[in-house]
């Protein structure tokens, strides 16, 4: 048996794992550039975390299973959908395992169990947390798959590695369509990895929090496992992202060499990426809750937009 | 997976499906002589109506298996018509899904029903089970139209009597009367349509028109084809639930004993499927592309507004019962797109589209009679029904709280669970739409697909406010719990339930390859050859390159990161201290302060309460030191449908206008009713001659 996508896989989740908390620690740095702030420096979310999993753990009286469960559940399938989006290569043994609309519904799970978690120990704010998210998630689900439809339509599969494939193959051109698909899911994935103008995620004013609402009571290594597990997310749906619109990097099928030149070139995509968020989010203000619903009304719009023209225009 | 048995045997599947049904009507009668043992006569009907249900299972699987199509013809019936029954595939599809489930009810009931003892008989609600289970074992199995119907009376008839079990309630039985009268005009809508195809079969006069052997050789006039359809359409879709349709559906089915709850939504609607495919597919066999468009049309708008009511509502079997209402309409969309396939000649797509709907159905069985029983020992377990008086039954009740977790996960479509399969092959079908000639299907569909993600991501939503708010937090009730673990059979069918949704999630594969048969005999092309060429692992429908799904790697890769992470935390034990909530530092928290039901649905309530019609009061009453500290507040919610006054509160008007009008003829005075007769001999004298 040829070990080189089984070697190409494992660096791929390392390479997620490890690099996730620094892209978040480079997106933190550069805000604080931008609001004329010190920062605290691309390793801090690493000291973070050691911290958190360094700590007991306090358990509220009321926990259930669920509660406990939950954080290593959304580790495991963050780690999952990290070992089956193309990050590095496309030559991954896991990536048949879950097409497109299967790494969707991954990160649902995960979030149904973490609202789960935030009704278990029976707090005010643990609700709201949790009835917010699952109503933000019910609107931009639709309107991400919408998008992603899009570019599944033009690409004749809704495997996120054979969308490479394709794409790389030449038989893929830049369609008008795709414009607005990206626009789309760039709204969809500010919601659903919880940043401004949908959700603050250095917020800690009670009422308008709605994922840390949810995970308010966690504390100890449960607390580190879902503060990594939302980092990888962010890194994950920037993956996906480019995957998806932007693929040039990833190394094609049986390309050994290329490897190293994609870790750079990935490097590169998350540092630019990392300006684009910082942008948006220091130029906009959080919405109210209820102007959610515009917000996600046009991204599924422009998805379906993206839809239209697809068939209308190519 | 071919079930081929190496000797030979006397009986095939048929027979043992006979014997199966009439087992249960031995049992009926069994109960009703048990009548003043009534322990005893729980135990042994529920466990022989387990056994009867083994037998469908057996005889489903083997027909389905070897793909072969056996019939008899049975010395009862009309004389020009005796009463048929054939045993084909599809049929041994459904025998397979309503046996499988009765099996894990029936199981349950042995422990659910004995809460009844000691209140009230239950010689009634065992007699009509077993009726109950064997109409809806004949309605499968019959052959020609007669048979059909008496099969699917015995089945509305028994169900109504079931649904009015505990009869002392007033709501409980506007709620049965509601569902007999749906039930009657879907029939007569059915009956017509048989009418009309046994017509077009043999000629009017001639009683062997109405065999389903003699339709499927008859070709119709397409425009009467289309009335039949219709007309059957309108029968079954009343059955199913279907929206505008589904009014009954939410009233009746959570006032029957849950036992029944689990068979009404998990089964009983099943019928109306497989009479669906069985007309389109089997008997009319030629139609235009947009009967297909308003299946498929119908099911979306069910599977929309089937979870938007869900979420309103805080009755733990109400929200239940609207969730069936949603997934009706999911298989619906299945079934639609195969019938839109088929007319535009593709059978691969056809294929995918019809076991997609057919897997769902199955499905749906499964986590919905799982459910419908978890909510059956809550309800047991607390005398309650609402669940805003609910709240942290997990301790109380972890086995049932843990099976019914599996079934808002599996309902939920989440994988690796059976939901997210058929949800997932739904998806794939509707995503070959570009390979239609009519551009404005290549369109629509796909639209389809985001309104069928919108279900999906509104039913987690739901079940995660039905989950939470019933298990999970502290009691929200008044009085003091006194819940207690379901006994053992009621966890014993949970659990067995339980473990098919597992297994249909993580092993599509072989139960497509049983099925495939069907798709093969209707829509002509087998899915199998491509859905599992890559071995049993993956699912790949279509094509390799299009799509692929392992739930196999999707589970044991979660389960693997799981392992492993918390064995690695845990090489070093950090303690785990158990403290009071912290909840920002607030100290004063009590258990009314939590999140319920109406509250957690709030912002969807908000964003979609156009489609309701919905009323709001808050009334304040102010204190009497400062108004900014109230005293009190009165909060009240009305959530109504509004197709009930669009729709229903005029037909009902109507009706009852012409009933006065008609009513007028009924003068009560014997010469008139004389005189009557004999304008009416008059009359026929006239037209006669």
């Amino acid at each position: 048996m040829n070990p080189y996508p089984l070697i190409v896989e494992m660096l791929q989740i390392a390479t997620l794992i490890v690099l996730a908390p620094a892209f978040v620690g480079w997106v933190r740095t550069l805000k604080c550039w931008a609001q004329g702030r010190t920062s605290a420096g691309l390793f801090q979310p690493y000291r973070d975390l050691d911290k958190l999993f360094s700590k007991d753990i306090l358990l509220p009286e009321n926990a259930s299973w669920i509660f406990r469960f939950t954080p290593y559940l959304v580790f495991g399938t963050m780690v999952l959908a990290g070992g089956i989006i193309p990050i590095l290569s496309i030559d991954l043994p896991l990536a048949p395992t879950a097409d497109v609309i299967v790494i969707v519904a991954l990160f649902a799970i995960g979030r149904f169990f973490t609202a789960l978690a935030g009704m278990d120990i029976g707090t005010a704010f643990g609700g709201m947390g949790s009835s917010r998210e699952m109503m933000i998630a019910s609107l931009a689900e639709p309107a991400m798959l919408m998008a992603i439809f899009t570019v599944s339509l033009a690409n004749k599969s809704t495997s996120l590695s054979q969308i490479v494939h394709v794409i790389y193959s030449g038989q893929s051109v830049l369609r008008p369509s795709l414009s607005f698909a990206l626009l789309a899911f760039i709204l969809i994935a500010l919601a659903e990895t919880g940043r401004i103008p949908v959700d603050n995620p250095s917020t800690h004013l009670e009422l308008t929090m709605i994922h840390e609402a949810m995970i308010l009571e966690y504390s100890g290594r449960h607390l580190a496992l879902i503060e990594w597990a939302g980092m990888m997310k962010l890194f994950l749906f920037v993956m996906m992202g480019m995957a998806l619109f932007a693929p040039w990097g990833i190394a094609p099928r049986g390309d050994i060499a290329a490897i190293p030149y994609a870790l750079v070139i990935t490097a590169l995509k998350l540092g630019v990426m990392g300006i684009v968020i910082v942008s948006i989010e220091t130029g906009l203000a959080k919405m109210r809750l209820f102007r959610l619903t515009e917000f996600l009304g046009a991204a599924f719009l422009l998805a379906t937009l993206g839809m239209l023209s697809y068939f209308i225009l190519d | 997976m071919i079930f081929t048995p190496d000797f030979k045997l006397a009986v095939g599947p048929i027979e043992i499906a006979a014997a199966s049904i009439s087992m249960l009507f031995v049992v009926a009668l069994l109960a009703a002589l048990l009548k003043n043992s009534q322990r005893l006569a729980i135990t042994l009907s529920f466990f022989l109506a387990a056994v009867a249900s083994l037998l469908s299972v057996i005889a489903g699987i083997w027909a389905v298996g070897s793909g072969t199509t056996n019939q008899i013809v049975l010395l009862i019936g009309l004389p020009d018509l005796p009463f048929h029954m054939r045993l084909d595939p599809l049929a041994g599809f459904f025998l397979t899904v309503i046996g499988a489930l009765s099996f894990f009810v029936s199981v349950y009931s042995i422990g659910y029903v004995k809460g009844y003892l000691g209140h009230r008989s239950v010689t009634s609600l065992v007699i009509f089970y077993c009726l109950f289970l064997a109409g809806m074992f004949m309605v499968v199995l019959a052959d020609d139209a007669l048979f059909f119907l008496v099969s699917w009376e015995i089945m509305a008839a028994a169900s109504y009597f079931l649904v009015i079990f505990e009869n002392e309630r007033v709501e409980n039985r506007r709620a049965a009367f509601l569902y007999l009268v749906v039930a009657h005009v879907g029939a007569i809508a059915i009956l017509l349509s048989f009418g009309v195809l046994a017509g077009f079969a043999k000629g009017p006069g001639n009683f062997g028109g109405y065999t389903f052997d003699a339709m499927r050789q008859a070709h119709f006039p397409v425009e009467w084809a289309t009335v039949a359809f219709l007309l059957a359409f309108f029968g079954f879709a009343a059955k199913a639930g279907v929206v505008p349709l589904h009014v009954w559906l939410p009233e009746a089915h959570p006032v029957a004993p849950s036992n029944v709850s689990a068979l009404m939504s998990g089964v009983m609607l099943k019928t109306a499927i497989y009479g669906i495919i069985r007309i389109t597919f089997d008997l009319i066999r030629v139609f235009p592309w947009w009967w297909g468009a308003v299946v498929l049309i119908l099911g979306l708008l069910s599977a929309v507004m089937g979870v938007l009511y869900a979420l309103m509502q805080h009755d733990l079997k109400k929200l239940l019962a609207y969730h069936s209402v949603e997934n009706i309409g999911i298989i619906l969309i299945g079934v639609g797109l195969a019938m839109i396939f088929t007319s535009f000649n593709q059978p691969l797509y056809a294929a995918l589209a019809l076991i997609a709907g057919l897997y769902h159905t199955m499905n749906h069985a499964v986590f919905k009679g799982l459910l419908f029983m978890g909510a059956g020992a809550v309800i047991h377990a607390t005398n309650e029904r609402n669940m805003e008086e609910m709240g942290g039954l997990i301790h109380h009740m972890p086995w049932t709280a843990t099976l019914f977790l599996v079934g808002c996960i599996s309902i939920s479509a989440l994988p690796p669970f059976n939901g997210f399969v058929s949800e997932w092959l739904t998806f794939q079908a509707l995503l070959l739409s570009p390979s239609l000639p009519s551009p404005l299907m290549k369109l629509l569909i796909p639209m389809g697909a985001a309104l069928l993600a919108l279900t999906g991501a509104l039913a987690a939503a739901c079940f995660v406010k039905a989950f939470g708010v019933t298990f999970l937090g502290h009691w929200r009730g008044h009085h003091n719990p006194h819940a207690h673990e379901a006994n053992w059979p009621m966890r014993l069918g949970m659990l067995m339930a339980a473990l098919t949704c597992l297994g249909l999630g993580v092993l599509p594969t072989f139960f497509i390859e049983w099925m495939d048969v069907i798709a093969e005999q209707f829509v002509g092309s087998k899915l199998a050859a491509s859905a599992s060429i890559h071995g049993w692992m993956w699912l790949t429908p279509v094509s390799y390159h299009r799509a692929s799904y392992s739930g196999v790697i999707v589970l044991l890769g979660i389960l693997i990161v799981i392992s492993a992470v918390y064995l690695f935390l845990h090489v070093k034990p950090g303690a785990i201290r158990r403290v009071p909530i912290w909840d920002c530092g607030f100290e004063k928290i009590n258990q009314r302060m939590q999140y319920n039901a109406t509250s957690f649905a709030m912002p969807i309530r908000r964003i979609f309460g156009f489609l309701f019609n919905v009323r709001e009061e808050v009334n304040v009453v102010p204190h009497a030191g400062h108004k900014a500290f109230p005293k009190r507040l009165n909060y009240r919610l009305r959530i109504r449908d509004r197709l009930w006054n669009w729709i229903y509160k005029p037909i009902v008007g109507i009706s009852f206008w012409v009933s006065r009008k008609v009513g007028k003829l009924q003068q009560g005075r014997i010469q008139i009713y004389l005189l009557y007769s004999f304008i009416t001999i008059i009359i026929l004298l006239i037209f006669v001659r």
